[in-house]
């Protein structure tokens, strides 16, 4: 698997994190070493193998809907780094 | 006599006889925790206050004779990972740093409930992303046995504080290793139980597949005093199994003989340090001298567990950190001029580099076009590794292997090197991925000083036996040395 520059920022902007210049190279290399170790996994056919995603056999669990008490909103808002009245305030979403 | 250095086991006696308090025990620890948390570090919390009020209430139930349980008035602590009403809960992030959660998780709330005294909140690597605790984003915490090496990771404050004498009994996390490889490289045992044992609920998440809460204590009966109560159905986490819970305690008579030990020979192959290699075969051979048989096997797809988790454990936890978006709670940075630009920003400075580089790898993992080659390819090896483990243990009751290949290593050595660091969980990963019970039991110490765990893994929710077959070595092996601090 090769990393170029170009996925490396691809995937920084997929997962939300801006990284240097410094860190994109580190991180290209860093990344490639683990994806190359990765790479076993090749040796095994696995065409035939269903996937697990989860070792328990989880369904959906229902409950009645009832109505139950839930975080108060001045708790939810307790940690919000800026709020404003009832909600919490983020900086202009939309441009223009 | 120094209290905290007594089991929960013992201290629960001297409460129960009325020779000692639990205010006497809560001090006894603070006084051991302001005498070497400076060289270990341990806590990046502590509680005081809150646990001699909470000391005070079990004394007064101990006068009157209706005390709540084998926990009542025993000082224990937490990982940063476990949300605490009113206490800063940082899982060892910049990101969390101001943390105060509005509730608790359901394992505090039941540790409550049975009179626990919480001292405070454990040192960890960064979101549980590490093996030597060199990651957090605080501090490095430092093996007891030697303050030059790792306790291991990511629950190392939790190990660290037990052999220490800072806590009489600890929980972690497990995800790959984060209990067991830690206790293992300080001396102290640590449980990882089933997937779905042990409510999640109020843990902050990393990888929710793999994640599974445990007890960290310095005996055998002591973990399984901490599983009793903590272990067992919670409706606010669907992944918590309705599976009774046996009365682990009661249940320790060290009575194994005829049971099948397997010693899967992919664990004691290459990569495997002679010397410890050579105490895990004397564990086995004590488990022998009380009846037990071993017996040879094999789990081949062993080799691709580290490779299968290196996909899904960061998969998973790029989707769950996508949470720190500096919205709702955690850093923020103050000058962002859009959304997105304040997302990228906070996230960056507030997360550390290993958690950033899992978040990119799980990011990539999932991301189009490469969504089947790899989580594909790794969902379906974990089946493999799944089938290996069930068709072992239709021939043996037990499995017996290494904890870890080495015994702690020195600071800073593996940390420019996150493949190497990733190694130090090869023989623990295995059990996270196939969802199965495993504990790593101290088992002798190298010629340079340092611990060494034995670790024995048991079929989905076989705890019970698991934990007898541990109390029977441990009887066999004897009382293990305090570290040297």
């Amino acid at each position: 698997m090769k990393i170029t520059p170009e996925l490396v920022e691809h995937i920084a902007h997929l997962a939300r994190l801006e990284l240097s210049g410094e860190e994109k190279v580190r991180m290209e290399a860093q990344l490639a070493d683990i994806l190359d170790y990765i790479g076993l996994l090749d040796e095994l056919d696995t065409s035939d193998v269903p996937p697990t995603s989860h070792v328990m056999d989880v369904y959906n669990v229902f409950r009645e809907d009832e109505v139950r008490p839930s975080l108060p909103v001045d708790k939810g808002l307790a940690n919000a780094p800026e709020k404003a009245g009832t909600a919490f305030r983020v900086p202009r979403i939309i441009e223009g | 006599m120094d209290l905290y250095r007594l089991t929960i086991h013992d201290l629960h006696e001297e409460l129960r006889e009325g020779r000692v308090t639990s205010n006497q025990i809560t001090e006894s620890v603070f006084d051991r925790i302001a005498e070497v948390d400076g060289r270990v570090r341990a806590y990046l919390t502590l509680t005081k206050e809150a646990a001699l009020e909470a000391a005070a209430r079990s004394d007064e139930r101990y006068r009157r004779g209706d005390f709540l349980g084998p926990l009542d008035g025993i000082p224990i602590a937490l990982k940063d990972i476990f949300l605490t009403e009113g206490i800063r809960t940082t899982c060892a992030s910049k990101v969390l740093e101001n943390f105060i959660p509005p509730y608790d998780g359901t394992p505090v709330v039941r540790l409550k409930e049975a009179g626990a005294v919480i001292t405070g909140k454990l040192n960890m690597d960064e979101f549980a992303m590490g093996s030597s605790n060199e990651n957090s984003g605080f501090f490095p915490t430092h093996n007891p046995w030697n303050t030059q090496y790792v306790p291991g990771g990511s629950s190392g404050g939790s190990a660290a504080s037990v052999a220490a004498g800072e806590a009489i009994g600890a929980l972690g996390t497990d995800t790959g290793g984060s209990i067991r490889q830690p206790a293992s490289h300080c001396g102290v045992v640590g449980m990882k139980p089933t997937y779905g044992r042990v409510s999640r609920y109020g843990i902050i998440a990393f990888a929710s597949s793999l994640d599974q809460v445990g007890p960290l204590a310095r005996t055998v009966t002591d973990c399984s005093i901490l599983l009793r109560t903590i272990a067992g159905h919670d409706p606010a986490d669907s992944t918590s199994a309705e599976v009774p819970v046996p009365d682990y305690p009661s249940l320790l008579d060290g009575k194994v003989e005829g049971m099948k030990v397997g010693l899967p020979e992919e664990y004691f192959s290459e990569g495997l340090d002679p010397e410890v290699e050579r105490l895990v075969r004397e564990a086995a051979h004590a488990l022998e001298r009380r009846g037990m048989k071993m017996v040879p096997v094999s789990l081949p797809s062993s080799r691709y567990a580290v490779a299968t988790y290196y996909i899904i454990a960061p998969a998973e936890a790029s989707s769950n950190l996508a949470r720190y978006d500096g919205v709702r709670y955690g850093v923020r940075v103050p000058d962002a001029e859009s959304l997105m630009e304040m997302y990228k920003r906070s996230r960056s400075r507030g997360f550390g580099a290993e958690v950033q580089r899992r978040i990119m790898l799980g990011t990539f993992a999932l991301s189009a076009g490469y969504y089947d080659a790899y989580y594909g390819k790794a969902q379906k090896i974990r089946t493999l590794i799944r089938r290996e483990m069930d068709e072992a243990f239709s021939k043996v009751d037990v499995l017996l292997a290494p904890t870890a290949p080495t015994a702690a290593f020195p600071i800073g050595e593996k940390m420019d090197d996150p493949l190497q660091m990733y190694m130090s969980d090869v023989y623990t990963i295995p059990v996270n991925i196939a969802g199965v019970a495993a504990i790593s039991v101290p088992c002798g110490i190298t010629p340079d000083g340092l611990p060494v765990g034995v670790q024995l893994i048991s079929p989905p929710f076989g705890e019970e036996v698991l934990l007898n077959v541990a109390f029977a070595y441990e009887q066999e092996r004897g009382t293990f040395p305090n570290c040297p601090l």
